[in-house]
């Protein structure tokens, strides 16, 4: 036989060897993805004020004064980075690993005959949403954190007026067109990453996962819309 | 009807070694073949195209083959960018000629995978899947120790569900069918089938371990759910095993003894 | 010479028993300094060597395929037999034990059959232990179904892929003991030839598939597991890779062959399509239970649908033919697999097949699709109704299928004695490559069984019987017979590679077929079996001066796997032919048309042809020397089938 065979090395310790397995690294790779889907439904809940209430940005400034300055949220926060680099990294690892399983490729191979766009361009998908993060954060969280923002007072408090960096940062087309395009990248990441989280954790069953399914598509379809929607309403607002 | 093939053609094996593939060489060649039926089967329109290469000195394209009826596993052809050609729920030696058009160009590759390495030409080294089984794929009886087959009942809904998993047939379909090259379908039809059977729920642990163990030191690739192992499957096994072997991993790695 | 059966003494029903407490043991601690080789990983092989692995033995095992996996007992469909009587419907051992000697028509040893008949009960208990998914009622106990016309369910079953079930439960047993260290695999591995030390058998020498090497492996007992022989008809529903060759040159290493000419023909496969056909494929036989056999009354009618030129669904009622109701009135389509498969040969030799080529028959469910409605047919027939519209683009619901009859399995083999044993001691030879338990014709589902109870519970006993008897000393790979050996498979090979002619392999192969499917086929009388043996004569001079084989010795050369296999076939054919047409008798698969009754059925001659016929090998284009093992029935009484 040409191939040698493998055997299986000194164990390591045993929660090492889970979480450097393929289905344990798998199991990572899902539970930051939950924790980050959930983090974009509060995100969004707080962002849409800037669209929903006609009140100059007060809500959302007292929103973002409260997620600032709350410990539980700031607590929540630093593990969101955490959960955010920890899917990058394994993302990537994972990905390098499994182009070595394969190391001569087809001279011909017809995917789409099998398996969904998204699903088969995860590793793309996300780096279109890590590149659009990076440019948000640089955007807003780093000019709130480290910059200079206008201030604004609401009954004797005072506090950042992020509304109105918004604001400003949305009168650019060219960042609205980089906002709307990042989230179609979001919501074809979403349309896999949604469903396949279940999956890995072991949730596949004849009652539940059509559910599943069918909230996974109404999820990545209105989330990522209801982000865009923000930049594209603020720009038409900005023109008038 | 008149067909342009595409074959890979590889006369040394790949080799593995350290952790990595090293190739063989090859590659694709072309031929013209006329006259085909359409009642032919696939394999008989290569064995026809191999007698003529034969008989014009030329050595003919080496594949595996056995039964030709879909059930022992070792045909094992990526055809038209698909494993087992364009009709789903076959296997290559199913697949017929009336699948094809006059004047079609077809493509015709070896399974691409670390742990599949090429033999010669279409023919590849499955023997992982072999190991795969020794890490575990047992229930460890001794011949003529048992009780009466009938001091088990099973309940006729597991059974069905154990044999909905038992019906791999091991062609490895799943493997090239992945982007990633990964067993795990190939994997959790066999945990699956006997950690749902209460013969196999004794292993269960240990068995789940062994064997994804083994799974990863042969160099397969990782799941990521894109469900091209399934719609390739040829007995259409689901993605719903490896959503079983998941959980049974991870039972397994938290509750086993094994340190 | 005489055949020593080694029946035990005693009542039928204590024979086993009492044999194995007779036969010697081995002790525990020194079965690990004994080595095994078991060629094949079918059911047979399998089993066998995983069981004897748990015994103890250092058990090496050879298949030509990829896998143990592999192995053609994978194809089997319909199930299983064991005398459980789980459905109360009077089942027994007894029973079971009497309707294979009948369904076998009186030419196999009572002794085995009875054996056979007894371990069937255990076969279920380990297969089932081993997590094999057998079909279950709602209870949750096992289920069963009548197969091939038995008056009882007794049928175990794993919807259509019983024997992919079983042999990967033996499979997993396999890979379980070589996990242990019990067991080395050599896959991709054909055997060459069988090494005998002082009329011993203590080896065999191997090709390894994908190098080329020939290697030599020692051991203290040689088991072989490798099939059944129905490819020497080119066209058979067996794999392509099913081969003779080890059984053939251990033939001609001194293990009789015996019943040649037993070959059964199963009536219910699709007809060949054309010149590039390489294999038939089977479908149940339980489709005789609904749908009707027939072919045009009128011999212009099956030309015009031969042609194309008519449909059959526009043949009327009266222009019609059911010739298995109108000759066989009370059995009508259920008539046994050999009655059934020589009437459509009838038919389509008085001109009236339907297919293009002629050779075709209808099987038609109209009226069961009038009766009972197409959801009901769809449900019991619905996966082979699937497989039929795949293979041929046909849509049986609307269209009569056509069936052609197939080769399909081979009662004869290796003669053994009661422990398996060949003439060659220390050769065994399990399921279908032995010859024993079957007679003249195999019943349904008993295939499966027969290569279980050989491998689970009948050589991990008797072989021990032997093995006793022997010194622990290992013999060198290096002994003269094994390079003896090696050099003569050499010279073998290199002599096909130097040949360099103008025919390839596959033309000599289909050359043999037909002639063997033409004279020894379905029926064959003196005549055509004469002309026969000169055409055959011919044809092996002609392979091994024309043949075309091209590539090395040392490499992977499927062309050189294929001369091999076709060159021992060729002489097999051969032997075929003196063994039918000195059985001067028709008796189940084997019927000669010379001797037949009134009714056209198969009429034995008890008085003169009640034994085994045993070949011996006694030189390179010899006549063979028949030995003849007499039948001694004390449990059955004779009788004529008749199906009228």
């Amino acid at each position: 036989m040409s191939a040698s065979n493998p055997t299986i090395s000194k164990k390591p310790n045993w929660f090492i060897q889970f979480f450097t397995s393929t289905i344990g690294r798998k199991l990572l790779v899902a539970l930051t993805g939950l924790f980050l889907i959930l983090f974009l439904a509060v995100h969004l809940i707080g962002n849409l004020q800037m669209i929903l209430f006609d009140d100059g940005g007060k809500a959302f400034n007292e929103y973002a004064y409260f997620m600032g300055h709350n410990e539980l949220i700031q607590i929540i926060s630093v593990g969101n980075f955490f959960f955010i680099i920890l899917h990058i990294i394994v993302s990537v690892v994972l990905t390098i690993y499994n182009r070595t399983a394969r190391p001569t490729k087809y001279a011909y191979s017809k995917p789409s005959a099998n398996s969904s766009f998204s699903s088969r361009n995860m590793i793309w998908l996300g780096s279109i949403v890590m590149i659009f993060l990076v440019l948000h954060l640089v955007n807003f969280w780093a000019k709130s954190k480290f910059g200079t923002v206008e201030q604004v007072t609401y009954d004797g408090k005072t506090m950042h007026n992020l509304y109105a960096l918004v604001v400003f940062e949305f009168e650019n087309p060219v960042i609205v067109g980089i906002y709307v395009v990042s989230m179609i990248g979001l919501s074809y990441h979403l349309l896999h990453g949604f469903q396949s989280v279940f999956q890995t954790l072991g949730i596949n069953h004849v009652k539940y996962t059509p559910f599943i399914k069918t909230l996974g598509l109404i999820y990545s379809i209105l989330v990522p819309l209801g982000f865009a929607l923000i930049p594209i309403l603020m720009y038409i607002k900005s023109l008038s | 009807m008149k067909l342009t093939l595409k074959v890979w053609r590889q006369s040394k094996p790949d080799k593995v070694e350290n952790g990595k593939l090293i190739s063989g060489g090859g590659k694709m060649e072309t031929y013209q073949v006329s006259d085909v039926s359409k009642d032919m089967s696939f394999l008989e329109m290569l064995d026809v195209l191999n007698e003529d290469l034969l008989r014009s000195g030329k050595e003919p394209i080496v594949f595996d083959h056995d039964c030709r009826e879909g059930i022992c596993g070792m045909c094992s052809m990526y055809i038209n960018g698909q494993p087992h050609g364009p009709q789903q729920g076959t296997t290559t030696c199913q697949l017929h000629m009336r699948s094809f058009k006059d004047g079609d160009t077809i493509y015709i590759e070896p399974w691409r995978a670390k742990a599949f390495p090429v033999i010669k030409d279409l023919m590849v080294d499955r023997s992982a899947f072999d190991r795969i089984m020794q890490a575990g794929g047992y229930v460890s009886v001794n011949t003529g120790v048992t009780v009466d087959a009938n001091e088990i009942p099973i309940a006729k809904s597991t059974a069905d569900k154990a044999f909905d998993a038992a019906t791999c047939i091991g062609c490895g379909a799943c493997v090239a069918a992945c982007k990633n090259a990964s067993a795990m379908l190939f994997v959790s039809a066999k945990v699956s089938q006997l950690s749902m059977l209460p013969q196999g729920k004794t292993e269960r642990k240990t068995r789940v371990e062994n064997m994804v163990a083994q799974m990863d030191a042969e160099g397969f690739g990782a799941c990521t759910n894109t469900g091209a192992c399934s719609a390739e499957c040829p007995k259409g096994i689901s993605m719903e095993y490896i959503a079983r072997m998941n959980r049974e991993y991870y039972g397994a790695k938290l509750t086993s003894n094994n340190v | 010479m005489k055949l020593e059966s080694k029946i035990p003494d005693g009542p039928l029903a204590e024979k086993w028993e009492r044999h194995k407490f007779n036969i010697k043991l081995v002790n525990p601690a020194n079965k690990r300094k004994y080595d095994v080789i078991v060629v094949g990983t079918g059911l047979a092989g399998a089993s066998a060597a995983a069981s004897l692995a748990e015994l103890g033995y250092n058990v090496k095992s050879f298949c030509f395929q990829d896998s143990p996996r592999r192995a053609h007992s994978i194809a089997a469909q319909g199930g299983i037999n064991a005398a459980k009587n789980y459905q109360n419907d009077g089942d027994s051992v007894f029973r079971l034990f009497y309707d294979t000697v009948k369904g076998g028509d009186y030419r196999s040893r009572e002794a085995n059959v009875h054996r056979l008949a007894q371990v069937s009960v255990n076969i279920i208990d380990q297969c089932v232990a081993q997590g094999v998914p057998f079909a279950r009622e709602y209870g949750g106990l096992l289920d069963n179904r009548s197969f091939g016309g038995a008056q009882v369910s007794r049928t175990f079953y794993a919807r259509g892929q019983t024997g992919q079930q079983l042999l990967l439960g033996a499979y997993s047993a396999l890979s379980r003991q070589v996990a242990n260290g019990k067991v080395k695999l050599y896959p991709r591995t054909e055997m060459l030839d069988l090494v005998t030390i002082d009329g011993k058998a203590r080896g065999i020498i191997t090709r390894n598939l994908v190098t080329g090497q020939i290697e030599s492996h020692s051991a203290h007992a040689v088991l072989l597991c490798t099939g059944g022989y129905g490819n020497v008809f080119f066209l058979s529903t067996n794999a392509m890779g099913s081969n003779v060759t080890a059984a053939w040159r251990a033939h001609k290493k001194g293990a009789h062959f015996a019943n040649p000419c037993y070959v059964q023909i199963h009536p219910t496969c699709i007809p060949v399509s054309g010149d590039y056909q390489s294999k038939l494929t089977l479908m149940s036989e339980s489709l005789r239970n609904d749908g009707r056999v027939w072919v045009p009354k009128k011999i212009e009618d099956a030309e015009k649908i031969r042609k194309g030129e008519m449909k059959p669904e526009s043949i009327k009622e009266e222009d019609r033919d059911y010739y298995l109701e109108r000759k066989y009135p009370s059995f009508g389509n259920l008539v046994p697999r050999d009655v059934a498969s020589r009437n459509a040969k009838y038919v389509c030799d008085e001109g009236r097949g339907v297919a293009p080529t002629g050779l075709a028959v209808f099987l038609d469910f109209r009226d069961a699709i009038k009766r009972d409605g197409e959801d009901l047919i769809r449900a019991k027939y619905g996966n082979l109704f699937q497989m039929y519209e795949k293979i041929t683009d046909d849509n049986p619901y609307e269209t009569p299928m056509k069936i052609y009859p197939a080769i399909h399995y081979t009662m004869g083999g290796l003669w053994v004695d009661y422990n398996l044993m060949t003439s060659v001691p220390g050769l065994y030879a399990l399921g279908e490559a032995n010859f024993s338990d079957h007679g003249a014709n195999r019943l349904g589902a008993s295939a499966l069984m027969q290569g279980l109870a050989d491998g689970y519970f009948v050589v991990p006993y008797t072989i021990g019987d032997y093995i006793a008897t022997l010194p622990t000393d290992k013999v060198p790979t290096d002994h003269p017979a094994f390079k003896e050996a090696e050099a003569n498979v050499k010279a073998n090979i290199d002599k096909l590679l130097s040949i360099n002619g103008d025919k390839t392999v596959d033309d000599f192969h289909k050359e043999l077929g037909k002639i063997m499917w033409d004279y020894c086929g379905m029926s064959r009388n003196a005549e055509g079996l004469k002309i026969a043996k000169e055409k055959v004569q011919k044809l092996r001079k002609e392979f091994w001066s024309n043949v075309k084989v091209l590539g090395g010795s040392e490499e992977l050369n499927i062309t050189l796997e294929k001369a091999c296999r076709v060159s021992d076939f060729i002489e097999l054919g051969e032997l075929m032919i003196d063994d039918a047409l000195m059985r001067e008798e028709s008796c189940g698969g084997h019927f000669r048309e010379e001797y037949q009754t009134d009714e056209g059925e198969a009429k034995r001659d008890d008085d003169n042809f009640s034994f085994v016929a045993a070949w011996k090998y006694v030189g390179e284009e010899a006549q063979e020397e028949l030995i003849k093992e007499d039948l001694i029935f004390e449990n059955v009484k004779l009788t004529q089938r008749s199906y009228k």
